[in-house]
């Protein structure tokens, strides 16, 4: 490890890399599973959100070892470094996720933490898989009426046109493009318009670990075809009576900020559509990245409702 | 016929020259599961101008990807790739094919001179509404060697077809295309997704050899 990895990272001794990392072929794709704490200890699954990383863990994880659990998280196909894919989509995204579930040979129920588009792969595997989910954590994946925040109105022709478009010019450019190189300050500062109320030093241990050093600079690892849209055939009402209907432990956090990457759910939308006897927490003064934000309080949150649930 | 291959994202897709000419090309799309004809269909033997077939992604000579994920948009992208390097086309589409064409049509209103919608495997897709969700499995050792790819068999066999989403493609297509009637649906198949779009004005119900004379004649 090179210099100056090594000093961002001691800037932030409560972040700490994974125990133990390995890989899980997921049908000629290869993930990469990280996991922190004692491989005795009750495993517990943590998915991250879209275009993010299993190194956002990085603080949260190790705080959930301390409590006495075997945290495990992966990195999403053409996310941080699993391999990267042709083909995306969401039913892939929770087949591999129970995979990496698989590969963990529990013979009990699983609890499973998810933030985001993380959320949503949780709910649903515990819908599909409800005998090997011991419980769920929600972290600001919790959906709403109106969708994501960041959406157009499709009954707006031109809107649609631009997004349709906009969408297909990507595809047709994205066998040959690469992610934008920067410094390392400069990701950590492109990053901060995600996260505003992160600290400089969590920002930039976080490149350390999303990005890697090319011979031109820092670039994300993420894979550049990704894109966001284009909106697709999929009904964000669809996930209601699905995440209302489900009968495991059930804990949801979200954040009162809102922000353009998450849903924007509000405690009042929350709260009718939630499973029977959830437990529900809005964390003031937060936004939709919780667990980066707050990963202490969200630990102590979970390692309490688990306390109860397992 | 002779064959191209187009990189497009992450995969090389076979286009087939079914025959050569001057003038709009006719662009054959397939079903589930098949690839593109190796001969120019009879069927649309009176078209004047080029006949172009595509394979797919994971399907006949294009690439065979690991770990599944298709999606219909991805493969309106493949076709896509197909107007980037042809130009504007006029579309004929089997199945899976014709509801991929009518995603392409609403999302490229101006590239494309009509859209004949016709039987074929994967024309009805998973329906109109959502089931329950499930994982579905396909055995490692079926998934790497030959088109069409198992993953794509199962996962476009069981994507969800809202009729409001095909509608508001077509609605893109009476809006932004200057053809009056730019839809013929020549299928017996009448899934929801195409009765929704057939309540559009631009849509028609033809024969092929018709409507590929209307189309030829635009």
């Amino acid at each position: 490890m090179n210099n100056e990895i090594e000093v961002i990272r001691a800037s932030l001794p409560r972040a700490q890399r994974p125990d133990r990392t390995r890989r899980v072929d997921v049908g000629g794709i290869e993930i990469s599973v990280v996991e922190w704490g004692d491989e005795k200890d009750q495993p517990l699954l943590l998915a991250h959100g879209g275009f993010d990383f299993a190194g956002t863990f990085d603080i949260l994880g190790p705080l959930l070892a301390t409590a006495g659990f075997r945290a495990v998280a992966w990195d999403q196909r053409g996310h941080g470094d699993s391999d990267l894919a042709a083909l995306y989509t969401w039913e892939a995204d929770v087949r591999d996720a129970a995979l990496v579930l698989a590969s963990l040979d529990a013979t009990d129920p699983v609890p499973m933490l998810g933030h985001s588009k993380g959320g949503g792969m949780v709910d649903q595997l515990a819908e599909v898989l409800p005998h090997r989910i011991g419980a769920v954590i929600n972290l600001d994946g919790i959906p709403n009426e109106r969708g994501f925040a960041q959406k157009i109105d499709r009954t707006d022709v031109a809107a649609l046109d631009t997004e349709l478009a906009a969408w297909l010019d990507h595809r047709r450019r994205a066998g040959g493009t690469h992610r934008r190189a920067d410094t390392l300050q400069g990701l950590a500062e492109r990053r901060r318009i995600m996260n505003p109320r992160l600290s400089v030093e969590w920002l930039q241990y976080l490149v350390t670990v999303g990005a890697r050093k090319d011979t031109d600079g820092w670039r994300w690892k993420i894979d550049p075809t990704l894109r966001f849209g284009p909106s697709g055939a999929w009904k964000p009402h669809w996930a209601i009576p699905r995440l209302r209907g489900l009968h495991v432990p059930f804990l949801g956090i979200i954040g009162t900020i809102e922000e353009e990457m998450g849903w924007g759910t509000t405690p009042h939308e929350a709260l009718p559509i939630l499973p029977e006897g959830a437990e529900f927490h809005a964390l003031a003064n937060t936004g939709h990245f919780v667990h980066i934000e707050r990963p202490e309080d969200v630990a102590e949150i979970v390692v309490d409702f688990l306390g109860r649930a397992l | 016929m002779k064959t191209t291959f187009l990189d497009h994202v992450r995969s090389q897709l076979a286009l087939h020259e079914l025959r050569e000419g001057s003038g709009r090309p006719l662009l054959v799309l397939h079903g589930l599961g098949e690839r593109s004809p190796s001969i120019v269909p009879s069927v649309t033997k009176s078209w004047a101008g080029p006949v172009f077939g595509l394979d797919f992604t994971g399907h006949g000579d294009s690439t065979l990807p690991a770990g599944g994920g298709y999606t219909c948009e991805a493969l309106m992208s493949d076709a896509d790739a197909v107007i980037a390097e042809l130009g504007p086309v006029t579309l004929l589409g089997y199945g899976l094919g014709a509801y991929v064409g009518l995603l392409l049509f609403g999302s490229r209103p101006r590239d494309i001179r009509g859209l004949v919608i016709a039987d074929g495997p994967g024309l009805d897709g998973g329906g109109a509404r959502p089931t329950s969700p499930k994982l579905l499995y396909v055995p490692q050792d079926e998934t790497r060697h030959n088109t069409p790819d198992p993953w794509a068999l199962l996962e476009l066999a069981s994507d969800t077809r809202p009729p409001d989403y095909a509608a508001e493609h077509v609605r893109q297509v009476a809006a932004l295309s200057d053809m009056d009637k730019a839809i013929a649906v020549v299928s017996m198949g009448r899934p929801e997704w195409l009765e929704a779009a057939m309540e559009s004005d631009v849509v028609f119900e033809s024969t092929i050899a018709a409507a590929i004379s209307v189309f030829g004649a635009s």
